[in-house]
């Protein structure tokens, strides 16, 4: 049953609208509706995951329209895990939405969520360039009211900045979409990976242009330095639980990079060649950088997770910009040990600011609830920074193992260590303010009124620290699965030839070319 | 008309650029209001330029237009249109908030100026 593959897309945007239409006084009515619409699409993407494990390309034609011409659904290995990925987090941050109360602050939150949902399913799902641009601007536009969510002068304010830099991106996305197609007469993206190949050495002007403009607005969805600037003020000041979703966002510009730099550009492609070393790397280890030395600068701490996120983007992005089976591999298990940690510390963050004056990190007395919070800060905070046990510590190893190979690898060696222990540094002094030194202050009777923050929101929160946990445990499977994706990354014939070859209206070409 | 066409979207480009580059919101909701348009264009003649030729396939026609970037402009100026809109209302969200219509942070308002944001 291929229909499935439209499931993931088609449920939270039926699911959204009723929301909206039918339950918009009631909050429990709207609860129910999206748990079980997350626990649905949690079920549904298990069953495209296990479909596709074996390799298995499954194909969607929309109105049964044969490819090039119509907009094709394509469920391979990796984009079933990112839809995997998205629906697991995302029921964990509606737990915590739930728990914590913040979905009650302003109007809308359940239905903003789905519309969110579907935004994200259908970047990973979609076989068209186009639609892809389609489906960033629905996350976005879903993202911009969750962004603003039960509102503030200080959260208007960001979310102004974060709307109008992604504006820009999504422009840069058209401009590159529009050189693309002047210069193939196509944008779904296996007829591009064949019509790319066949361009002339003295042709590529404009497919150069083409692609580099692409990797700029991937980057800017992934927060590469220097497209980073939106990151730290927007997660920062969104509310956390979409702070927390918005974890898997930035994945969405390294999936895109994955999916477009190994099939359409891939990297023994002349057009693009030193695309990678020479300008992707080095902003990588750039992003390692500045992002870890944000967390050691940072005075608060939800600005402190924001910097930890540009920090693991640029661990993601440096084994990606290696462009080998091995450091992608690497890359997609980091990418979801990342997603999972960064989650979980921005809703660590909230929980600290649950019984906490402030996020500031200067001497206040102790959080309530202060040794369960604790305890979660630092196993979210060892995940983070790459400590052993958990599998920040494995990502890392494998990053460093893929990069034996790169001219780069001294480089790469030096910053990924350095910048290791400059974020355990940071993560030791913010913890040790937080709950440590905070007891040498006397507690006063307003801290004392905070509330214990709900047991829900702690449950999800240990949740994704268990999942966290999982993903160190069986390491060697996911690692396992995550090679054989690399490699059927790598080798792109099989999705070509499913999406290009499967039957469908029009599929008889009868002009020989647009 | 390329020439017409080609440097209608260097123009426009270049202006919507440095209004996004202004320190308030409204010049720089303005600015990519221009790129928009820009883009639309831009989008519009990556077809080739065609005057007068139909963009349906039928018997005694040589030359035609693609119908294609004419669609993707479609779903452009919507989206775009859309996203000016959402702009507008959270820019004058903050503005009546806070009074005050800078896009970057201001040092006064924003002590935890931390490093790499601005």
């Amino acid at each position: 049953m291929t229909h499935w593959i439209a499931v993931p897309i088609i449920l939270p945007a039926l699911v959204a609208p009723f929301i909206v239409l039918a339950a918009r006084h009631h909050i429990g009515i709207q609860r129910v509706l999206s748990v079980s619409g997350v626990l649905a699409l949690i079920a549904v993407a298990c069953g495209l995951a296990m479909q596709s494990a074996d390799g298995t390309i499954t194909l969607y034609q929309m109105g049964d329209w044969a490819a090039p011409f119509g907009i094709v659904l394509v469920a391979d290995q990796l984009s079933t895990m990112m839809v995997l990925l998205t629906a697991v987090l995302a029921l964990f941050v509606l737990l915590y939405a739930i728990g914590s109360g913040w979905d009650e602050r302003g109007w809308h939150f359940h239905a903003l969520f789905q519309f969110q949902l579907m935004g994200i399913m259908g970047a990973f799902l979609t076989g068209d360039l186009f639609n892809l641009f389609v489906f960033f601007e629905v996350l976005l536009i879903a993202s911009y009211g969750l962004m603003i969510h039960a509102g503030g002068n200080a959260r208007l304010r960001a979310g102004v900045q974060y709307v109008l830099f992604n504006l820009i991106g999504s422009t840069l996305f058209l401009f590159a979409l529009g050189s693309i197609y002047a210069e193939t007469g196509t944008l779904n993206m296996a007829d591009l990976a064949n019509r790319v190949a066949q361009i002339g050495a003295e042709e590529t002007v404009g497919i150069r242009v083409a692609a580099v403009l692409l990797l700029l607005v991937f980057a800017i969805k992934a927060a590469l330095v220097p497209l980073h600037f939106w990151l730290p003020s927007s997660y920062a000041e969104a509310p956390a639980p979409v702070a927390a979703l918005f974890a898997i966002m930035t994945k969405v510009g390294a999936y895109a990079i994955i999916r477009v730099y190994t099939m359409i550009f891939p990297p023994d492609l002349d057009v693009t060649a030193g695309l990678h070393d020479l300008w992707m790397l080095p902003a990588a280890l750039v992003s390692l950088a500045v992002g870890m030395i944000g967390v050691l600068a940072a005075k608060k701490l939800d600005r402190l997770v924001a910097f930890s996120v540009i920090g693991s983007m640029g661990m993601v992005m440096v084994a990606i910009s290696l462009f080998t089976p091995g450091s992608i591999a690497a890359a997609l298990y980091y990418i979801v040990h990342s997603t999972l940690a960064g989650a979980a510390l921005f809703l660590i963050a909230d929980l600290v600011r649950t019984g906490r004056a402030n996020l500031d990190l200067t001497l206040q007395p102790t959080v309530a609830g202060n040794s369960l919070t604790a305890a979660l800060f630092f196993t979210g905070a060892i995940a983070m920074a790459g400590l052993p046990p958990l599998s920040g510590f494995l990502g890392k190893l494998l990053v460093l193992d893929a990069a034996f190979d790169s001219d780069l690898v001294v480089w790469i060696w030096v910053i990924v260590l350095s910048s290791s222990l400059v974020s355990i540094l940071g993560f030791a002094r913010a913890g040790s303010i937080l709950f440590w030194k905070a007891h040498s202050v006397e507690a006063t009777d307003e801290t004392d009124a905070l509330p214990r923050p709900n047991m829900l929101s702690y449950v999800s929160v240990g949740g994704l620290i268990l999942l966290l946990a999982a993903h160190t445990v069986f390491a060697g499977q996911v690692h396992g699965y995550t090679t054989t994706m690399a490699k059927h990354l790598f080798a792109p014939e099989p999705y070509i030839s499913t999406v290009l070859d499967a039957p469908g209206k029009l599929s008889e070409p009868t002009e020989g070319d647009h | 008309m390329e020439l017409l066409v080609a440097s209608a979207i260097g123009i426009l480009t270049a202006g919507g650029l440095y209004l996004v580059l202004r320190l308030r919101t409204f010049p720089v909701i303005l600015g990519i209001s221009l790129l928009t348009y820009a883009v639309n264009i831009f989008l519009f003649t990556s077809g080739r330029l065609t005057t007068g030729a139909p963009p349906i396939l039928r018997d005694g026609v040589n030359v035609y237009s693609d119908p294609l970037p004419q669609a993707l402009v479609l779903t452009a100026i919507v989206i775009s249109f859309g996203m000016t809109a959402v702009v507008v209302m959270i820019g004058l969200g903050a503005f009546l908030g806070s009074d005050d219509d800078h896009v970057d942070d201001q040092p006064e308002t924003d002590e935890d100026h931390s490093e790499g944001t601005s």
